[in-house]
């Protein structure tokens, strides 16, 4: 049966096959750079194309419909323009802090997906601590925005950066420990095992309503640390220009713009992978019939569906929601959300240890 | 106390964002409450609101009789000058000598489409067309004359 898992491995067997073990590596390491870049930017022209037709629907207008199909091909002519632009360096900036943060940011992005399982044996690395690095590698990307920032020599880009960074250390908070529950629930951190945990049932479904309650919090947290309306105090368009890359134009600009698309799909294939069983598809405890049945879509689609269905819900969060002012948005973390995923956690430690889970 | 309140506030803004994620998702899930209109393409049958301002017209009726007094009601009301009335002395069948209408001035190019000279003309002589594709090459093209040619006011209209 062709899936992605054969593919790797009968690459992986030739390669060893043809060449000597360390330069089967290297070319692998390489193979998979490649594959990293082409999905970095085919993630960026469906996402910005998505979230351009989603907004658009949601507000009852068409949305882009010129260029190609059904304006298939907008976002197409839109990198190009981008790659057309001059890439300016302002005077006053701190020309290799300016010129390096966005290649920072976008690596961070390219990082964190090390670990993130896309179908039935197709990971990058299986790291045994994969949840704590990608809760550990997710921070970093504060330092690319406030790099940027403060290179920018321009009191909104400071502004835009300091904000985001309030943001992303307070709501890193509620992220990690929601993702605590789903650890505690699994009593491990590698992703595969996460995964293989959710063979009977996904643990949102699993680990009753406290799961649900941190499942929301973690959508919650995420969509703060993605800087993403209604949490987009860091670019907030309508008082601070663009936030921490105002300053920034041409490819560097487009770097940010798909770093920032790039962290959505990231965010959202951990949130499917912890709470909706990544690639596992939708098993019902032993009803073997059934999960046969379920069986037969490939895993690299449920895992696509599921990411992509939270894709849609954070976007239909950012057009829906109004945007909430700083103190607004510090009171919801500090004073909603983290006390409420700490009460929670206790109770998923409570439902793991005594086993009330399914 | 407090906790209630508490729990009644998470509760609330949960049910008030679901409230605004429904209508959302209605829009989303509904094609027919898109509003868009595919502008050059729908030249035809394009439907303006009621209420939509293009620019002033003089209404004339069949025997090309308009309801204007002269009386520059409107140019006073304008609020950037938009408007200049050029008035003529007509000599009544009695002998007496009438103010009248001689050139409605309406400069497009300087008019805002703001309603008021409408709302103050007290014979109803002008109206708001819905026609908007004023661009021309030259600007003196925008200076219009309301009134057409050879059409004097309606009788009975003071």
């Amino acid at each position: 049966m062709l899936s992605i898992e054969n593919i790797t491995h009968s690459i992986d067997a030739w390669l060893n096959g043809t060449f000597n073990p360390t330069v089967a590596v290297l070319l692998e390491s390489l193979i998979v750079g490649f594959c990293v870049i082409g999905l970095f930017a085919l993630l960026g022209l469906i996402l910005v194309l998505m979230e351009r037709k989603v907004s658009a629907y949601m507000q009852i207008r068409l949305g882009p419909n010129r260029v190609g199909p059904g304006g298939t091909l907008q976002t197409v002519a839109d990198t190009l323009k981008l790659a057309m632009k001059e890439g300016l360096t302002p005077d006053g900036a701190d020309k290799f802090l300016f010129n390096l943060a966005p290649f920072l940011v976008i690596v961070v992005a390219m990082m964190i997906l090390a670990p993130v399982a896309f179908a039935k044996g197709t990971q990058i690395w299986d790291i045994n601590i994969g949840v704590l690095y990608i809760s550990a590698v997710s921070s970093l990307s504060v330092i690319g925005i406030l790099m940027a920032g403060w290179a920018s020599n321009n009191k909104y880009s400071l502004l835009g950066a300091m904000r985001s960074g309030a943001q992303i250390v307070s709501y890193e908070l509620s992220a990690g420990l929601s993702i605590i529950s789903i650890v505690v629930l699994t009593g491990s951190l590698r992703i595969s095992d996460i995964i293989a945990s959710q063979e009977d049932g996904w643990w949102i479904f699993k680990g009753h309503i406290p799961a649900v309650i941190s499942f929301i919090i973690f959508i919650i947290a995420v969509t703060a640390e993605t800087n993403r309306a209604p949490f987009d105090l860091a670019e907030a368009e309508s008082e601070l220009t663009a936030g921490f890359h105002t300053e920034y134009s041409g490819m560097k600009f487009a770097l940010f713009f798909l770093a920032e698309y790039v962290n959505i799909f990231i965010v959202c294939a951990i949130a499917a992978t912890l709470f909706l069983g990544g690639w596992m598809p939708l098993h019902i405890g032993h009803w073997a019939g059934f999960n046969r049945v379920m069986d037969y879509v490939p895993s690299s689609l449920w895992f696509t569906g599921k990411t992509f269905f939270l894709i849609f819900l954070i976007m239909w969060f950012r057009w829906t929601f109004p945007r909430l002012r700083i103190d607004q948005l510090l009171n919801l973390e500090w004073k909603y959300l983290l006390p409420m995923s700490m009460v929670n956690l206790l109770l998923i430690t409570l439902i793991a240890i005594k086993g009330w889970h399914f | 106390m407090f906790l209630k309140k508490y729990i009644s506030d998470v509760f609330g803004a949960v049910r008030s964002l679901l409230k605004g994620m429904r209508l959302t998702g209605y829009y989303f899930t509904h094609r027919k409450e898109i509003i868009t209109q595919q502008y050059p393409d729908n030249r035809e049958e394009m439907k303006l609101p009621e209420r939509f301002r293009g620019e002033v017209v003089m209404l004339h009726d069949e025997h090309n009789e308009h309801a204007c007094t002269g009386c520059t009601a409107c140019e006073l009301a304008c609020p950037n000058g938009t408007i200049k009335i050029i008035t003529k002395f007509d000599i009544t069948p009695e002998g007496k000598k009438k103010k009248a209408l001689d050139t409605f001035i309406y400069h497009l190019e300087l008019c805002t489409m703001c309603n008021l000279c409408i709302e103050a003309c007290p014979t109803d002589a002008i109206k708001m067309a819905q026609n908007f594709e004023h661009s021309v090459y030259d600007r003196s093209e925008l200076t219009k004359k309301l009134n057409k040619p050879g059409s004097k006011i309606r009788e009975g209209v003071e």
